[in-house]
């Protein structure tokens, strides 16, 4: 995959990012290819979060450069990073329970019709897609007009995510899309994020769930304190590896002798 | 994760969602709320109250008061629906009242020039609320509550600087009234509209009037056309612009709304804006109904504009309500503040239906909120 002749869809290059005294990341690099789902992985407050956000164009790295296609950029903020194709998913911030389905579909992005003063959004259009791309992802929502806090979270972490896929999107950042999913919620999400990867989108997908990550990643990046502690291919790494780098190694492995092997 | 289950996952309904049925459909609607509340006062004034109170002259009665309130209320409500509170729009009717008339009156400002300012000055109020709001991340309620004091105080002050020591302000009517230009825009903006028309009815007889072949109601009072077309754009905005699912998504969840794109400083700003100029129209309607300003003007009109929204279906929480349930609100305020002179029963129990009312719609709100979002 490293030598593919493409150019990388983004990529990230001794990110630091200092808020005053706190280094939150010290130098992280990263790339996405397109068709691939790169696995983040770390504990908590490893950085991932703000590694994300730095893609996303929320915080603007302290040093470092983002490539996209090859090219330099840099973000003034998220609407820089969704025109150039880079769409966040965000594990509770998604949606807003009490609008519609349609209505958080097209949310920030809503077709209008008609001449000023009389522009608005054509709902009809709306509607339509809305549940044409639910049916698409195998969700039957009867009434488009219906609360998104009906749904159930795998339902709604779906619907953000075709929402992100049907506006464009190349690169896909998925912010713990199954920490807070049951089992069979947590595979309707992981079967759609191989579909949106046979699409030929980049996927990046932050979990601390090592099981999760094997279930649909085509490369894994360990963050720890602000740090990458490398990438790994699939194959050529097990899940207890994975495990001890994102633990610091030793500790949890004799937490897991102590344990009996459970952790 | 077979084969099966992606088959499983695309095939098989849900069977414990249902079909939503009309009536389902129909409660889901915010307003319901203020519907039935406007049902309920309407029968109770049929039964108890004399009869002339739904005749038209009646009925314009009190829907002159509801009007003015309306405005602030539609106001309220779409900033309600935005996530935030304005607290200061009372004390903005009497500060913006203060403005217009000394426009007008002790600097003979041509009436458009007067009119136009103050709507201006209000927007700028609001623009300072809403920024206030915004970049200290402070709860609205307690930035706009500084204001409801700060605006009164200064309306106070202002008065007694402008007329030289008084807390009222004079002669309007005639300083708005001096050139035609001012003419014409003071038919806008006071007395009634449609009079040809109402006239023309009463002298071939299709409605009531006087023995001296005057008719009974002489047009309809500008503010319920102004409440009326407010009400129907604020509707239209609310549910069918870009701006409105804005609104709905600023109030809804500001991080989900800013993730996805959309300016959820501008809208709130805006909408500051908004409620405070609908403060300074109501202002320049009743400082030039009334002729005069004073200090007391809009006295506690945020808080029946809160109950008016609130009655309509704008949750306190922001990110649902309705324009035209807060329209319905206000309704329901004019017809039992006035309604009440039309029956035996002291008017004073108004302050206590209005309190009442509050709870009542508050607790309904939440059972439908829990309907909508099937919260269990």
């Amino acid at each position: 995959m490293a030598a593919s002749s493409h150019p990388p869809l983004v990529e990230m290059r001794d990110i630091e990012k200092h808020f005053g005294s706190v280094i939150a990341l010290s130098g992280v690099s990263v790339t996405i290819n397109a068709g691939e789902v790169h696995c983040l992985l770390g504990d908590n407050g490893a950085g991932k979060s703000t590694f994300i956000k730095t893609m996303a164009g929320v915080f603007r790295p302290t040093s470092g450069q983002m490539f996209i296609d090859g090219q330099p950029v840099t973000f003034s903020g998220p609407r820089d990073a969704l025109d150039a194709g880079i769409a966040t998913v965000y594990q509770d911030l998604a949606m807003i329970p009490l609008m519609s389905v349609t209505r958080n579909f097209f949310m920030g992005r809503e077709p209008v019709k008609g001449i000023w003063p009389f522009r608005h959004v054509d709902f009809d259009f709306c509607d339509r897609v809305t549940r044409e791309e639910m049916k698409r992802i195998g969700i039957d929502v009867r009434d488009p007009g219906q609360a998104v806090g009906t749904l159930s979270g795998g339902e709604r972490q779906c619907v953000a995510i075709s929402r992100a896929v049907y506006f464009g999107a190349k690169v896909l950042i998925l912010d713990e899309p199954t920490s807070a999913l049951g089992v069979r919620q947590t595979s309707m999400v992981l079967k759609y994020i191989d579909m949106v990867r046979k699409k030929g989108l980049g996927v990046v997908f932050i979990t601390h769930n090592v099981r999760h990550a094997m279930a649909v990643g085509n490369r894994f990046t360990v963050l720890n304190r602000g740090k990458t502690l490398g990438t790994a291919e699939r194959g050529k790494i097990t899940a207890e590896e994975l495990q001890n780098l994102m633990a610091g190694g030793r500790e949890l492995a004799e937490l897991s002798d102590e344990l009996g092997g459970t952790v | 994760m077979s084969q099966q289950d992606a088959a499983d996952l695309v095939s098989v309904k849900d069977e414990r969602l249902k079909e939503a049925p009309l009536a389902l459909r129909f409660m889901r609607r915010p307003e319901l709320g203020a519907v039935m509340g406007l049902v309920i006062v309407t029968v109770f004034f049929i039964v108890v109250a004399n009869t002339t109170m739904f005749e038209f002259s009646g009925i314009m009665n009190f829907m002159a008061p509801a009007a003015q309130l309306g405005i602030l209320a539609i106001g309220a409500s779409l900033l309600m629906v935005g996530g935030e509170f304005d607290l200061s729009v009372g004390s903005m009717v009497a500060f913006t009242g203060l403005i217009f008339a000394a426009c007008v009156v002790t600097i003979s400002l041509p009436l458009p020039v007067a009119i136009l300012l103050t709507v201006a000055f209000a927007a700028v109020m609001g623009l300072v609320n809403g920024q206030i709001v915004i970049h200290t991340g402070l709860p609205s309620f307690i930035v706009t509550l500084a204001f409801l004091f700060i605006l009164r105080g200064l309306s106070l002050v202002g008065l007694k600087w402008a007329t030289g020591g008084s807390t009222q302000l004079r002669g309007v009517r005639e300083a708005a009234t001096e050139s035609p230009l001012d003419a014409f825009f003071y038919e806008i903006f006071a007395g009634d509209a449609f009079e040809g028309l109402f006239a023309w009815l009463a002298a071939n007889d299709l409605t009531a009037k006087f023995p001296n072949g005057q008719p009974k109601v002489t047009g309809i009072p500008v503010e319920i056309i102004w409440f009326a077309l407010i009400a129907a754009l604020a509707a239209w905005v609310l549910t069918r612009t870009r701006y409105g699912n804005w609104i709905f998504a600023a109030g809804g969840d500001a991080n989900a709304a800013r993730n996805s794109g959309v300016p959820v400083r501008r809208v709130k700003t805006t909408l500051f804006m908004i409620t405070a100029c609908c403060a300074a129209l109501v202002a320049i309607l009743t400082v030039l109904d009334s002729g005069s300003t004073d200090a007391r003007r809009g006295f506690q009109k945020e808080f029946e504009a809160i109950i008016a929204a609130v009655i309509g279906g704008c949750l306190l929480t922001g990110g649902y309500g309705s324009a035209i349930g807060a329209a319905i609100g206000a309704v329901i305020f004019g017809m039992v503040l006035i309604g009440l002179t039309y029956t035996t029963i002291d008017q004073d129990w108004y302050l206590v239906f209005l309190g009442g009312m509050l709870l009542m719609a508050v607790f309904f709100n939440n059972i439908i909120r829990k309907r909508v979002t099937g919260e269990r």
